[in-house]
């Protein structure tokens, strides 16, 4: 099977004892059963669902935006649209916090960039101590489906370097669906906007980046 | 997820060169496109488009009581709901503030302007009245469920029809219809949503543009007169402001007034 099919809960991608069930699939059987709705693939009998629909499913490593939803004496709680609670404590901060000086560094409703290092019964915890995480000062933030984050970013990073270099943004690409572009004028950010969201709505198809590619030239501002 | 406050300051920042994000002007509406009949089953509806906002507006009658204080007239119900399909910000159960909101204000646009005459609804005098409902369903939430509302309020209620009344048995005979339509005063009203965003108005918001508005005013109008107003958002409205709105709601109105009239003649 090299086409991809779309396929819904319940459905049987494909059947054979030789098949192995991969993300977003189950053994049922002599079947393998696809446990969400998107597109099944099968590649070396693994056969596996790239979802298309349903929240963000965290992963350690992960680089994430989220809003902060409180302070807490040792850290700040911040919403990154998971089921659970993230946070992020005051020792994953590259600098001294004073205590009582949390707002200083990141207040409530403000936005931050960070990355997910570990999930664990209690919640999910959170970094930035690397380079490129931490609080947003200024740019365009809007937020995208989740399942759609793979194709913004393509092969490689090749979709959005395209759109990086079209634009001359700069891009952050939460995994989580939140992106967030800043550019020198108002008016590249909206460009690098509608060129993500182009992207979004043609996410079924394939040899995006080629389109993509049409799009800028037809769209040119 | 609300709009955060950063996309807000570049919003306000744009809009102050007179630009909005989608490209529009500050006095541009989405593209509009107003449906009637859509229900085979209600005695008028309507489905209102605005951009990517889709609003179900049905009316439908009964027979029944009326109010003590108002032998003499009909009824009128509006009620609204935000559906969970439209906005991952609805939920089921209980109408919550936005829901009541919609279908009260709604409600005061028609009742206030007189649009409805209620008085030749009536069957009996004290016993037997015209009672009209007007349900509003929203389908898709991009921002201005208010005009939206309205405006599909309003072209419901012309293409409606008065279904058949047994006189003898005292029953509605619902299916069957009349070639009468709900009488209706000349004047059509309005409801025309202005926003505040940093220190200008714009008019038919998008969902990002509502939630970093500062001040919001419903004006429901007919070309000469206004009826009803209301005011939501914390933020105050200054009385120059307050002019500025009323002067852009008139020239607004005949903007829409047109479109609503290609489709309900």
């Amino acid at each position: 099977m090299n086409e991809r099919k779309i396929v819904i809960p319940g459905e049987t991608i494909v059947k054979g004892k030789e098949f192995l069930p991969g993300e977003g699939t189950e053994k049922r059987g002599d079947e393998i059963v696809a446990l969400r709705y998107g597109l099944a693939e099968e590649y070396n009998n693994l056969a596996k669902v790239i979802p298309l629909s349903g929240v963000y499913q965290p992963r350690r490593g992960n680089i994430i935006i989220g809003k902060v939803e409180e302070l807490t004496f040792n850290g700040w709680v911040i919403d990154i649209g998971t089921a659970e609670r993230a946070f992020l404590p005051l020792t994953e901060v590259p600098r001294y916090v004073d205590k009582n000086g949390l707002h200083e560094v990141i207040d409530v409703g403000e936005m931050a960039v960070a990355k997910i290092w570990g999930i664990n019964a209690r919640g999910i915890d959170l970094s930035i101590k690397s380079r490129g995480l931490g609080k947003i000062d200024e740019g365009l933030l809007f937020k995208i489906n989740p399942n759609k984050v793979p194709r913004v970013i393509g092969k490689e990073g090749s979709m959005i370097k395209l759109i990086k270099d079209e634009t001359g943004c700069n891009i952050t690409v939460g995994q989580n669906g939140w992106i967030w572009i800043k550019g020198e004028k108002i008016e590249n950010e909206l460009y690098a906007k509608r060129a993500i969201i182009f992207v979004t709505e043609k996410s079924f198809m394939s040899g995006l980046t080629e389109e993509l590619k049409k799009w800028f030239t037809e769209n040119k501002k | 997820m609300e709009t955060p406050e950063l996309t807000g300051n570049r919003m306000k920042k744009y809009l102050e060169g007179g630009k909005r994000f989608d490209g529009r002007g500050v006095e541009e509406y989405r593209e509009m496109i107003i449906e009637t009949g859509v229900s085979a089953n209600a005695e008028g509806s309507a489905r209102v488009k605005l951009g990517k906002t889709e609003v179900l507006v049905g009316i439908k009658m009964g027979v029944g009581e009326p109010y003590p204080d108002s032998q003499d007239k009909g009824n009128l119900m509006v009620t609204a709901e935000l559906l969970p399909l439209s906005s991952s910000r609805y939920e089921n159960g209980p109408p919550k503030f936005p829901a009541i909101e919609l279908g009260r204000v709604t409600d005061r646009i028609i009742r206030e302007s007189k649009f409805i005459e209620l008085n030749k609804l009536v069957i009996k005098e004290g016993e037997k009245v015209w009672t009209v409902f007007v349900d509003i369903y929203s389908i898709n939430d991009d921002g201005n469920l208010l005009d939206a509302a309205g405006i599909g309020a309003i072209a419901a209620l012309k293409t409606a029809k008065i279904p058949k009344y047994d006189e003898k048995e005292g029953k509605v005979l619902f299916g069957e219809w009349t070639t009468k339509n709900i009488p209706l005063s000349k004047e059509t009203p309005i409801s025309i949503t202005l926003h505040k965003i940093g220190n200008r108005f714009v008019v038919d918001p998008t969902l990002e543009e509502e939630d970093i508005a500062e001040t919001r005013l419903t004006i429901g109008r007919t070309k000469d007169n206004i009826s009803s107003m209301q005011k939501g958002n914390p933020q105050p409205i200054s009385i120059e402001d307050l002019h500025k709105a009323i002067d852009l709601s008139e020239k607004m109105y005949t903007e829409v007034f047109k479109r609503i009239e290609k489709v309900v003649k």
